[in-house]
């Protein structure tokens, strides 16, 4: 881990100013930011460790815990939002068994909801491993997840 | 010395050296201004609102935050009109929806003739001035807290919630705050302060407990003098 900070904040010049790149590359790297992951960063720019954490839990893109094989991130805006956004959030987080912002116990998925993505014509828009899935249905949804490996139970499958 | 620029508060005339905020230019004539977050120690903040006031330059007058804002030549500053007024009503009916029983917010909102707040209580206790952040970070020189998230969820921690690392146990961030939320203990030569025991040494002479020994290794790390120079009497004594 020490080594893969070192290689991440050179890449930086070491510099403060770069904090934020610097936290989304080892979250790339260790798929989420582990607590000595951090430390590592604290040490390594000479920032005290309450400054990273201030940073690290201030924005929504960075996460303290574990994150899924695969990541989902429903729309709940405006746009997607009238046109039943949540039901599909309910669906999705009734097959998972996880609330939105969970990670599945198992690691492979993890399930957030974010708000409005820009692409309010497509709505409701479900981003499954960086990929755009418009028009979204609970039916969809379902047949992504189970390409995905998610086993989902076919009552479900027919709304 | 710095330039001096001339403005006006409240229909008088001030002079005070540029760079000054206005906040400081009215309380140099007497002017009370409520405040929470400012601190004459700490750099300007801005978080609280309480302290806004109303400004005319040229044509356009606005409001803004006096701790913050900066004085200008010519710059007319009005501290208690409607508007003005109005605003510090809202800050203390939201401040109040965090902390309704503090003192110090209570007697604010009685001058403002505040009694209650239109907003549903929930009960944080801190206002987040982040006057306590501020102090560790700027005059202890520790930083061993911070914010914490963001929005509603907003609050101090100590990084990942578990005892602070870096604390030395010090209390000037339970000294500064104006809400008086920090818990800070003492008891049987031990000092429990965000939610951690920190050992206290004690005076070989006296016998008294006078200063967390985290606190007496960090005046060691600074000065360069070894541990003992501060650990064995304390300054009664010395
Ligand atoms: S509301 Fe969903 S993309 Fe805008
Ligand atoms: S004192 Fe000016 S914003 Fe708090």
């Amino acid at each position: 881990m020490e080594a893969k900070i070192a290689e991440i904040v050179s890449k930086y010049q070491s510099n403060p100013g770069f904090l934020v790149p610097i936290l989304q590359d080892v979250q790339k790297a260790f798929n989420y930011l582990p607590r000595e992951a951090l430390q590592e960063v604290g040490t390594q720019l000479k920032v005290p460790i309450s400054r990273i954490f201030e940073v690290a839990t201030f924005y929504k893109a960075f996460s303290l815990t574990p994150r899924g094989r695969h990541q989902m991130h429903l729309c709940v805006g405006t746009a997607c939002h009238v046109r039943g956004a949540a039901m599909i959030g309910d669906g999705i987080e009734r097959v998972l068994e996880i609330k939105a912002g969970e990670t599945t116990a198992d690691l492979e998925f993890t399930f957030e909801t974010v708000n409005c993505l820009g692409a309010c014509a497509l709505g409701p828009v479900l981003v499954v491993d960086e990929e755009y899935h418009g028009q979204m249905t609970l039916a969809k949804a379902n047949k992504i997840l189970n390409k995905l490996g998610k086993k989902v139970v076919s009552d479900e499958e027919e709304d | 010395m710095s330039e001096m620029v001339t403005l006006t508060i409240d229909g008088r005339s001030a002079q005070a050296p540029a760079g000054t905020t206005i906040l400081e230019a009215a309380r140099g004539l007497n002017i009370d201004i409520p405040a929470l977050c400012s601190n004459q120690e700490l750099t300007p903040y801005g978080a609280c609102r309480l302290c806004m006031v109303e400004i005319t330059h040229g044509k356009r007058t606005r409001l803004v935050a006096s701790c913050i804002y900066e004085v200008q030549e010519g710059l007319v500053v009005r501290t208690e009109t409607e508007r003005v007024n109005n605003v510090r009503r809202l800050v203390i009916e939201l401040l109040l929806s965090r902390n309704p029983k503090h003192p110090r917010l209570l007697a604010i909102a009685e001058r403002l003739g505040v009694d209650k707040s239109r907003f549903e209580v929930e009960v944080k206790g801190c206002i987040l001035c982040g006057q306590c952040v501020r102090v560790c970070r700027e005059v202890v020189g520790v930083s061993a807290i911070g914010f914490e998230s963001r929005g509603t969820d907003r609050r101090i921690s100590t990084p990942f919630n578990v005892a602070p690392v870096d604390c030395i146990a010090c209390g000037s961030c339970a000294q500064v705050c104006p809400v008086d939320v920090i818990p800070f203990k003492e008891e049987n030569g031990v000092r429990t302060i965000w939610k951690t025991n920190f050992e206290l040494a004690r005076c070989e002479k006296c016998g008294r407990y006078f200063a967390p020994m985290r606190q007496l290794a960090h005046f060691s790390r600074v000065t360069g003098l070894p541990l003992e120079h501060f650990t064995q009497t304390c300054v009664h004594c010395r």
